[in-house]
């Protein structure tokens, strides 16, 4: 079994009368220990899919299955339990808590996770992530006092805290400049090589994407290009008659 | 998470604003603050203002003999001779909710001192207790009589102001000797002034003396009885045993004398009757249960069977009481107004202050959903906020009110009274406050969805 199945996932908003179709049939796999990029032109379906492999968000049909759980099933306060486990976030805007010293924002999902560390054993936590990510002399620092690479650098920090098996990165070089964006992207590809977290980027911007083993393209709802991983070569035919059916559907 | 992170949690989060934490507490400071303060003011007023109602003996209840009739004719109130002191021990032996007790046995007579004389309109024997149940235990001069000058029927008495300016016309009348109905008494007190009565009658026109003193010295009727064998000396007999008044009373230990040995050797008989009993309830709330366990005491005393009519009256200060539990509960009353609306204007503050914050910190919410945070956890978190918020505010605002009661005891001499109950209510409340105004926003924030949250701009 792959980390990441998705069947036939759609979605769709509704908005007032109208239903207006974001994904329609989405499958993929992604297996445990890929860095995979995520492409998409804005409207895409991009952000859409993103939030429903992040168990922030649940298919109107199809199946998500993660890590060997079906989550398109379970109920919320579950699916927040489940990405409080499996799930680390890193997104465009680092979205720290103002006023709060690195190490505790690091420290934050910890409180919700079903094992309840010690003081001690939270803030050695903490400190461990910090230092990985190369913020050793930052702990105390807010995130006022940091330059925009060690805000996303704690950020990241804070998605690993619970050791997750699953990294999502949404833009995280969006407010970054060049070098530091490098830097960042480096220290995703040092994640994925050396401890073997599974990575998933989201963006639209080729060069990010590049930096990842397998793209996956996503437009209008469909996914053009890899959905399946180079270990599934075998489910590549099919991928040759999807974007049939969606220029199909776009008509329709 | 536990309790003592959870408030550490929420503490942190009010650190990161703390000017507007500040303010939104200050609508508790102020509405607690200002419900201490009024509290405190509040009992001190109402506590003075029952003090003074109850020196007017709104506490006092009084038991008078029943009717004595012969005939078909009544003689009135007060006229049988049932009343004992052996009663007003019982009564303050037996009786919980009666905190003092005093027979009274009256007399009208001249009061003469040197070449003046004056009757006044009240001579009343009694204990010194009487003072106390009469609130009127400070005296001008000297002091009151002892319980051994009552058991000695000692010859002293107490003058009120109005008969002491009479008698003795601005000298100091303590160590005099008056007379009254030619028995010489000292006097060892003045009274003070305690003016006229709700009927207008003056109540420093008074003497008082043990009632041993006035009953056996000067009204002399047990004397009269035994001594002068100018009556009949049947009636002796008759009249002033209590076996006769009290059918089923133990026989008598000593043998029956004959009517030529009682002739002889007259007996003085030692009863005697009462006028009157006062007794004080313990306080107002208590007079109710006080006529009750007074009623049950003499009824069984006096072997009055159910349902026969009593040979006794008890009687309260209605009037006075009811004015007194009235004005008490309409201060009272008064009081939770105000400090209701202060509440409520501190608790309205507190929501709207926590709906800026749920807004203000959207993200935040969409963040702690997306690392695992769920909606109770959430709801958990903004309730949490608020209660400290209130509860902060609440401590504050009980230092603050204690010290503005204290300032006013200081500065303008009113009567103030700390009341624990206020301070626990006070706790109480701005807890209660923060959970009912706090709810709605965390219930807002947990009702977020976390995508929606996390793109908020």
């Amino acid at each position: 079994m792959e980390l990441i199945e998705l069947h036939h996932v759609c979605k769709t908003y509704h908005l007032g009368d109208i239903d207006v179709p974001v994904l329609k049939g989405v499958s993929l796999t992604v297996a445990q220990g890929e860095l995979v990029s995520l492409m998409g032109t804005s409207g895409s379906g991009k952000s859409t899919l993103m939030n429903i492999l992040g168990c922030l968000d649940r298919p109107s049909s199809g199946q998500y299955w993660l890590d060997g759980t079906e989550m398109s099933r379970l109920p919320s306060d579950q699916r927040a339990l489940e990405r409080n486990r499996k799930i680390g976030f890193v997104f465009q805007s680092f979205n720290l808590l103002p006023r709060t010293s690195a190490w505790e924002n690091v420290a934050m999902p910890l409180a919700y996770g079903s094992e309840h560390l010690s003081d001690r054993e939270t803030r050695r936590r903490a400190e461990e992530m910090l230092c990985r990510v190369g913020l050793k002399d930052r702990l105390d620092h807010q995130p006022s006092q940091l330059s925009g690479g060690q805000q996303q650098r704690v950020a990241i920090a804070r998605a690993l805290v619970n050791r997750p098996a699953l990294l999502f990165a949404d833009e995280p070089t969006g407010n970054l400049d060049s070098r530091t964006s490098a830097e960042v992207l480096h220290m995703f590809q040092e994640l994925n090589d050396q401890d073997h977290i599974t990575i998933i980027l989201v963006t639209h911007d080729a060069n990010v994407a590049r930096t990842s083993r397998r793209v996956i393209t996503i437009h209008d709802g469909v996914i053009m290009d890899g959905s399946f991983g180079l270990r599934s070569k075998a489910g590549a035919s099919q991928i040759g008659v999807q974007p049939a059916a969606a220029a199909m559907g776009g008509v329709r | 998470m536990t309790a003592y992170r959870i408030v550490r949690t929420a503490m942190k989060a009010l650190q990161r604003n703390p000017m507007r934490a500040m303010l939104t507490t200050l609508g508790i400071v102020i509405g607690v603050g200002a419900v201490i303060a009024m509290m405190e003011i509040g009992t001190g007023s109402s506590s003075a203002l029952q003090k003074t109602i109850a020196s007017m003996g709104a506490n006092v209840v009084m038991i008078r003999p029943g009717t004595a009739a012969s005939g078909g004719i009544s003689f009135g109130a007060g006229t049988i001779t049932t009343l004992t002191p052996q009663d007003y021990e019982a009564i303050l032996r037996e009786c919980p909710s009666v905190r003092s007790a005093a027979p009274v046995v009256r007399a009208r007579t001249q009061v003469v001192y040197g070449s003046r004389n004056w009757v006044p309109s009240s001579i009343y024997g009694t204990t010194p207790s009487f003072l106390d149940i009469r609130d009127w235990t400070t005296l001008a001069e000297g002091s009151i009589f002892s319980e051994r000058d009552v058991l000695t029927a000692n010859m002293v008495c107490v003058l009120g102001q109005t008969l002491a300016r009479e008698l003795f016309q601005g000298q100091s009348p303590i160590g005099k000797e008056i007379r009254v109905k030619n028995v010489p008494f000292r006097v060892v007190g003045v009274l003070s002034a305690k003016g006229a009565n709700m009927m207008g009658s003056d109540q420093d026109d008074i003497l008082l003396a043990p009632w041993t003193t006035i009953k056996y010295r000067v009204t002399g009727t047990a004397l009269e009885n035994t001594n002068q064998s100018a009556g009949s000396a049947g009636s002796t007999g008759s009249v002033n045993t209590l076996s006769n008044l009290y059918p089923g009373d133990a026989p008598s230990l000593y043998p029956e004398r004959s009517a030529v040995q009682a002739a002889d050797n007259p007996m003085p008989v030692r009863f005697a009757n009462i006028d009157q009993i006062l007794t004080a309830a313990r306080n107002t709330a208590e007079i109710a249960a006080a006529i009750e366990e007074i009623t049950d005491v003499l009824r069984a005393r006096h072997r009055i069977a159910p349902g026969e009519p009593e040979d006794f009256t008890v009687r309260d200060m209605t009037e006075m009481t009811n004015t007194l539990s009235s004005t008490t509960t309409l201060m009272t009353n008064l009081l939770l107004c105000v400090a209701m609306i202060s509440l409520v204007v501190g608790g309205v503050g507190i929501m709207n202050i926590m709906f800026v914050s749920v807004t203000e910190r959207t993200r935040e919410i969409g963040l702690r959903m997306a690392v695992g945070a769920r909606a109770r956890d959430i709801m958990r978190q903004f309730l949490v906020e608020a209660v400290v918020l209130c509860m902060v505010g609440g401590a504050i605002g009980i230092v603050l009110g204690h010290g503005g009661s204290y300032l006013v005891q200081l500065l303008l001499r009113w009567p103030v009274e700390t009341s624990p109950a206020a301070i626990a209510a006070a706790v109480l409340v701005s807890a209660g406050v923060g959970m009912v105004f706090g709810f709605y926003p965390a219930w807002k924030a947990s009702r977020m969805d976390p995508i929606e949250a996390l793109r908020y701009e």
